[in-house]
């Protein structure tokens, strides 16, 4: 339960965010992770699924599902599974990095979202191919508040 | 005692060349270090920054993690079962500390 403590304690932690040069402020612009991840390289938005609930409840933990179409052979396999939040504070999330021996290109794990924003899976193949998907998530209660 | 920090859900045994899933769920604050106590004290970062996979000595997965991740960090994925032999889970934080649990699995030909 939400007492009227918790909840003022929420709204300071979330303007606390928002006040510039606050610890663990923003160092890359939106998008920037992206282009530092692909050197510049062209990504192709296709062969990947985000899976991800268009509204997130809890932006503390949001269920997040990334597949690849891949035959995950020694000659054509994932190697890194990016995950982006663009509008997080840090907007690399977690690098999922895999190899021909995972059989299938597919990882889970719950994410963290400070506010409604899109969610973007970047994917690395063996040959250096960039191919991504992308996801709107809205976020009820952001990752910011109190209370994780 | 409390309840166990790392937990691992796999099957104990597969057939060869079978690719089985893996959960992994491990007990961590993820503290993310924007936080801030009651007295507007900043709460240090503390997060696990990297969780492997060794099967029979040879890395098959990693993550690199970070405070964008939940609290109690759950990752899932596959491998191929290739022979009978230890999986072994690593997660570190950036405090440097490591928890490793280990799991067998017999494949079965």
């Amino acid at each position: 339960m939400i007492t009227r403590r918790h909840f003022i304690a929420m709204l300071g932690s979330c303007f606390a965010l928002l006040v510039p040069g606050f610890v663990g402020a923003k160092t890359t612009t939106p998008g920037g992770a992206q282009r530092a991840l692909t050197g510049g390289a062209k990504a192709t938005r296709d062969r990947v699924t985000l899976t991800m609930p268009g509204i997130a409840e809890n932006g503390l933990s949001v269920f997040t599902t990334v597949e690849v179409a891949s035959p995950m052979s020694a000659q054509d396999y994932v190697k890194t599974i990016h995950l982006l939040a663009e509008k997080n504070p840090r907007e690399q999330v977690a690098s999922f990095h895999l190899g021909p021996r995972a059989g299938r290109a597919k990882v889970a794990t719950n994410i963290r979202l400070a506010a409604s924003q899109q969610v973007t899976a970047l994917v690395e193949m063996n040959d250096g191919s960039f191919w991504f998907d992308t996801r709107d998530v809205v976020v009820t209660i952001a990752a910011c508040v109190d209370g994780g | 005692m409390g309840p166990a920090i790392a937990r691992v859900m796999m099957p104990k045994a597969a057939k060869a060349a079978d690719v089985i899933e893996i959960k992994s769920l491990f007990r961590h604050p993820m503290e993310t270090g924007y936080r801030v106590d009651a007295v507007g004290e900043a709460i240090p970062r503390h997060v696990v920054t990297l969780f492997t996979v060794d099967y029979d000595g040879e890395r098959i997965f990693a993550v690199d993690l970070s405070q964008g991740v939940a609290s109690n960090p759950y990752i899932a994925f596959y491998t191929v079962a290739t022979r009978s032999g230890e999986l072994l889970f690593s997660w570190t934080d950036d405090r440097g500390e490591t928890v490793q649990l280990s799991k067998s699995l017999t494949v079965l030909p």
